[in-house]
C-alpha cells in the first residue's frame, strides 16, 4: 500500500479546483439556505451560467475574458430574478421545484444541437481562458511545497479561486452582521413575523437570492477557467446535491462552515478513491464485490448515505449551532 | 418520544437494507465502465461515419468509407490522420490530454455523400485523462424527423396519452406521501427504477415471462416503499424532522441507491425478454406498436381501479381525508400512521408498475426513474400538490405537452417545454388546476 500517495491525492484535493468551486458553491448556498431559509435547488444554474457567460463571450461574441467574467455575474443576476420572481411569493418547496428545474432547463439547452453554435453541445466550450493567463505575474516554478506543488498557470487560478473564496466569505460575514443580515435571519425564523415588522420579505429573499447565486457563478467561473474548458455535464442537479452535503457537513449559518465543508468532503472523496483503488490494485478487495470502474460508484453511495445519515443525526454539522436549524417548511 | 431510543432503529434499518442490496448477486453481465477511471490508458478519439437514421435496429444505416479525418491539437501540431474502414468507424489514439479539434476532409467523401451540416466540419473537443470521445459527423439529410403535419400530430398525441398515463402512474404516489406526511420525496424516482430492476431480474435472470414478473416488480415495490415508511419515515417523523431535513434525507437516499442500482446493473440499457420485435398496426393516421397499445389499456384500468379504491373504499376515503387535513383525520379516529403505510405501499406499487411500462417503451437504465422525476414533480405542482387526481390530471398534460411539443420544439428540448409550461403555471395558478384556492406564504 502506497499510503504516501493516497495521503498527497487527498491533501490537493483539499486546495484544488473541486474544494473551491464548491466552497463557493456552498458558501451561496449559505447566504440561500443558511441565512434565509431559501431552498435552492439550482446552484448548479448559477454555476452553468458563471461558467457558460465567460466561455460564449469570448469565444462567440470574440471580447475580452474580462468583459465574460462581468457578463457571468450579470447573468447570474438575471437568472435570480427569473427564478425568484415565480416562487419566491410561494412555499419553500415550490421554490425547490423551480430552481431545480431551471438548472436542468440551462443544462438541457446547453447541451443541446439547437443551441450548439453558441455552446458547442454536449462537447461544450475550450479555448477561451487564455486571456487569464496572459496576465498571470507568475513565471516559471513550480511553486509550493510538500504535496502542493503547482506549474505558475495553476498556482495562478489556484491563488484567484481561494481569494474569491475569501473575499465572499468576508463579504457574507460582513453583510450577516448588518442589520440586513438580521432581516434575513429573522426572514428564516418567522417570515410572517418579519412581515408584520414592516420588512418587505420578498425584497430581502430576492436580493439573498441574487446575491447567493452570484457567489455560486463564481465558482462556475473558477470551474471554467481552471479546467480551460466548459463541458454541460459538469452542471448536472448532482453538482447541487453536493453543495449541500459540502454545506450541510461544514455547518450551515455559520462563516466558515461553506469552506470547512468543501474542503473535508473533497479530501474525504479523494481519500476514499485513493485508498479503494490501492486496496484494488493490490488485490485486497475481491473482484466480485467491487471491481476498479465500481470505485467510483461506491464512492457516491457512501456520499448519499453520507448525506441522509448527517441530516438525521448531526444536521447542524461539524461547526452548526442546532438552534438556528431548525427549519421548517411552511 | 425519547428520540435516543429510536435511534438505533433507525440506524439498522439503514445497515439492513444497505446488506440486503450489496449481498444480492449482480444481476447482469459486464459492467459497462462510466467513471472514466483509468488513469493508465491513452486518450482516444473515435466515430462512426454513418447518415444515423435512429432506428433501434441500424440496419439500415449507410456506412460511409475512405473519408480522411484529421485530428489536431488546439493552436498545436497534427496528431494523426485516419482513414474510415468499411464499416464507417474511425479512431485516433491521443498522446496526452487536452484540446483537439477534427477535421473531416469533405473531398474525400464518396459520391453522394455530403455533411448534414456544412459548418460543422471541423469540431472541438477536449480530452481528460483515459477518456475516449465519441464525434460523429452526420452524413446527409436528417432523417429523424417524421413528416410534419396531422398525421404527425395525431400520432403524438398517442404517444403523448401513453406517456401521460405512465408518469400519472408513477407520481400518484409521490403526490399521496406530499399530501399525507409533508415530505417531498426525492427518493421516489429510485422506487420507479427499483420496480423496473425487479422485473427485469424476474423475466431475463429468472426467465419468467414479463406477464408475471410486472406483478412480482408490483409486489417487492410496494413492499419496499412500506419498509422504507416503516424503517426510515416513520422513526424521522417521531423524532419530529423537519420536512426540510427529511427532502434533505431523501435526496440523500436517491444519491445512495441510483449509485447502488448503478452498480448492481451497470451502466448499460437493458430491453426486456417480451415484447421487443413488435410491427406497428396503422389505426387511421397513427401507427402504433401493440405493446403500447396494451400498456394504455393497462395504465387506463389500474387508474380506475386506483379512482375506485379512492372513491368508493373505506381506506381510501381514510388516504383523501389525512392527506385534506392529518389532524383533524387523527381527532375523527383514523389510523393516521396505518394511512401513511397504505399510501407508501400503493404509490411504490404504482411506481413500480410505471416503471416496468416505462422500460417497456425505452429501456431498462439505473436512472430511468430520475430521469421522470422533475416531469413527475411538473405533473403534480401543475395538478395540484398532494391530491391524487390533480397528480394524474397534471401528469397527463405534461406527458402530452413533452410529446406534442416535438412537432415544433427539438426532441432533444421537450423536457425543456414541460418545465418551462410548470413556471409559467405557477405564475398564474400557483396552487395547480385541482388544489384548493389558498394563501400560499
Amino acid at each position: 500500500m502506497d499510503w504516501i500517495s493516497i495521503l498527497e491525492n487527498s491533501a490537493r484535493a483539499g486546495v484544488g479546483k473541486d474544494a473551491i468551486v464548491f466552497a463557493l458553491a456552498a458558501i451561496g448556498l449559505n447566504v440561500h439556505f443558511g441565512y434565509t431559509g431559501l431552498l435552492n435547488f439550482g446552484q448548479a444554474g448559477f454555476l452553468a451560467i458563471g461558467a457558460y457567460g465567460t466561455a460564449i463571450t469570448v469565444t462567440y461574441f470574440d471580447q475580452s475574458i474580462w468583459l465574460g467574467f462581468f457578463v457571468a455575474i450579470l447573468a447570474a443576476v438575471v437568472l435570480a430574478l427569473l427564478l425568484g420572481v415565480p416562487t419566491l411569493r410561494l412555499r419553500a418547496d415550490y421554490l425547490a421545484i423551480v430552481t431545480i428545474a431551471g438548472s436542468e432547463i440551462i443544462r438541457l439547452c446547453v447541451r443541446s444541437v439547437t443551441f450548439g453554435e453558441y455552446t458547442g453541445g454536449s462537447t461544450g466550450l475550450n479555448s477561451f481562458a487564455d486571456g487569464f493567463y496572459e496576465v498571470n505575474p507568475l513565471q516559471g516554478g513550480p511553486y509550493g511545497f510538500g504535496p502542493w506543488r503547482y506549474s505558475a498557470d495553476t498556482m495562478w487560478w489556484i491563488l484567484v479561486g481561494w481569494s474569491l473564496v475569501a473575499l465572499s466569505t468576508l463579504l457574507v460575514f460582513a453583510l450577516v452582521r448588518s442589520p440586513w443580515g438580521r432581516v434575513l435571519k429573522s426572514i428564516r425564523e418567522d417570515e410572517d413575523a418579519a412581515r408584520s415588522l414592516g420588512k418587505n420579505v420578498f425584497s430581502y429573499k430576492m436580493q439573498a437570492l441574487v446575491l447567493g447565486g452570484v457567489i455560486g457563478s463564481l465558482g462556475g467561473i473558477v470551474n471554467a477557467i481552471s479546467t480551460r474548458a466548459v463541458q454541460p455535464d459538469n452542471f448536472s442537479t448532482t453538482i447541487t446535491f453536493f453543495a449541500y452535503t459540502a454545506l450541510i457537513l461544514g455547518g450551515a449559518a455559520r462563516t466558515f462552515g461553506p469552506i470547512l465543508g468543501a474542503v473535508i468532503f473533497w479530501v474525504l472523496l479523494a481519500f476514499t478513491d485513493s485508498l479503494l483503488r490501492e486496496m484494488n490494485r493490490e488485490n485486497l478487495l475481491p473482484e466480485a464485490i467491487i471491481s476498479g470502474t465500481q470505485i467510483g460508484q461506491v464512492r457516491f453511495m457512501l456520499v448519499g448515505l453520507g448525506l441522509a445519515l448527517l441530516m438525521v443525526f448531526r444536521p447542524q454539522g461539524i461547526t452548526g449551532d442546532r438552534r438556528e436549524l431548525e427549519l421548517d417548511a411552511r | 418520544m425519547a428520540p435516543d431510543r429510536r435511534t438505533p432503529q433507525l440506524l439498522r434499518a439503514f445497515a439492513l437494507a444497505l446488506a440486503l442490496l450489496l449481498v444480492a448477486a449482480p444481476s447482469g453481465g459486464a459492467q459497462e465502465p462510466i467513471d472514466a477511471g483509468n488513469e493508465e490508458a491513452a486518450q482516444t478519439i473515435r466515430g462512426t461515419l454513418s447518415d444515423g437514421k435512429g432506428t433501434s435496429t441500424r440496419d439500415d444505416d449507410v456506412l460511409v468509407e475512405g473519408v480522411e479525418i484529421t485530428v489536431r491539437a488546439v493552436g498545436g501540431e497534427e496528431v494523426g490522420t485516419v482513414t474510415t474502414d468499411e464499416e464507417g468507424v474511425w479512431s485516433v489514439g491521443v498522446p496526452e490530454p487536452g484540446a483537439y479539434q477534427v477535421e473531416i476532409d469533405t473531398s474525400t467523401f464518396p459520391d453522394g455523400a455530403e455533411l448534414r451540416n456544412e459548418e460543422r466540419r471541423v469540431i472541438q473537443t477536449s480530452l481528460n485523462p483515459g477518456q475516449t470521445r465519441t464525434i460523429n459527423f452526420p452524413i446527409g439529410a436528417d432523417s429523424r424527423q417524421t413528416t410534419g403535419g396531422l398525421a404527425d400530430l395525431a400520432q403524438r398525441i398517442v404517444l403523448g396519452i401513453n406517456f401521460g398515463l405512465i408518469i400519472g402512474m408513477m407520481a400518484i404516489g409521490l403526490s399521496l406521501v406530499f399530501g399525507t406526511t409533508g415530505l417531498t420525496n426525492f427518493a421516489h424516482a429510485e422506487l420507479v427504477t427499483f420496480g423496473a430492476l425487479v422485473a427485469y431480474f424476474f423475466n431475463q435472470t429468472v426467465g419468467l415471462p414479463l406477464l408475471l414478473a410486472a406483478p412480482l416488480a408490483m409486489v417487492v415495490g410496494g413492499a419496499a416503499a412500506g419498509l422504507s415508511d416503516l424503517g426510515i419515515w416513520r422513526p424521522l417523523r417521531r423524532r419530529k424532522t423537519g420536512l426540510i431535513a427529511m427532502l434533505v434525507v431523501s435526496i440523500g437516499l436517491s444519491i445512495l441507491f441510483r449509485y447502488l442500482f448503478l452498480y448492481q446493473f451497470g451502466g448499460r440499457t437493458r430491453p426486456y425478454g417480451d415484447y421487443n420485435l413488435q410491427r406497428a398496426i396503422d389505426i387511421g393516421p397513427v401507427s402504433i406498436v401493440p405493446k403500447d397499445l396494451w400498456s394504455i389499456g393497462l395504465s387506463l384500468t389500474v387508474l380506475l381501479l386506483v379512482g375506485f379504491l379512492l372513491q368508493r373504499t373505506k381506506i381510501g376515503k381514510a388516504m383523501r381525508a389525512v392527506a385534506d387535513n392529518p389532524d383533524l383525520a387523527a381527532s375523527s379516529g383514523i389510523d393516521v400512521d396505518r394511512v401513511v403505510l397504505f399510501v407508501w405501499v400503493t404509490g411504490g406499487a404504482l411506481a413500480a408498475l410505471g416503471g416496468v411500462l416505462l422500460g417497456l417503451g425505452e429501456q431498462v437504465g439505473f436512472q430511468m426513474g430520475f430521469r421522470q422525476l422533475l416531469l413527475m414533480f411538473a405533473g403534480i405542482t401543475l395538478g395540484g400538490l398532494g391530491t391524487a387526481y390533480g397528480a394524474l390530471v397534471g401528469c397527463f398534460i405534461v406527458g402530452l405537452v413533452v410529446q406534442v411539443s416535438t412537432v415544433w420544439v427539438p426532441s432533444e428540448l421537450n423536457s425543456v417545454t414541460a418545465l418551462v409550461v410548470l413556471i409559467g403555471i405557477l405564475l398564474v395558478r400557483p396552487q395547480g388546476i385541482l388544489g384548493q384556492s389558498e394563501r400560499i406564504g
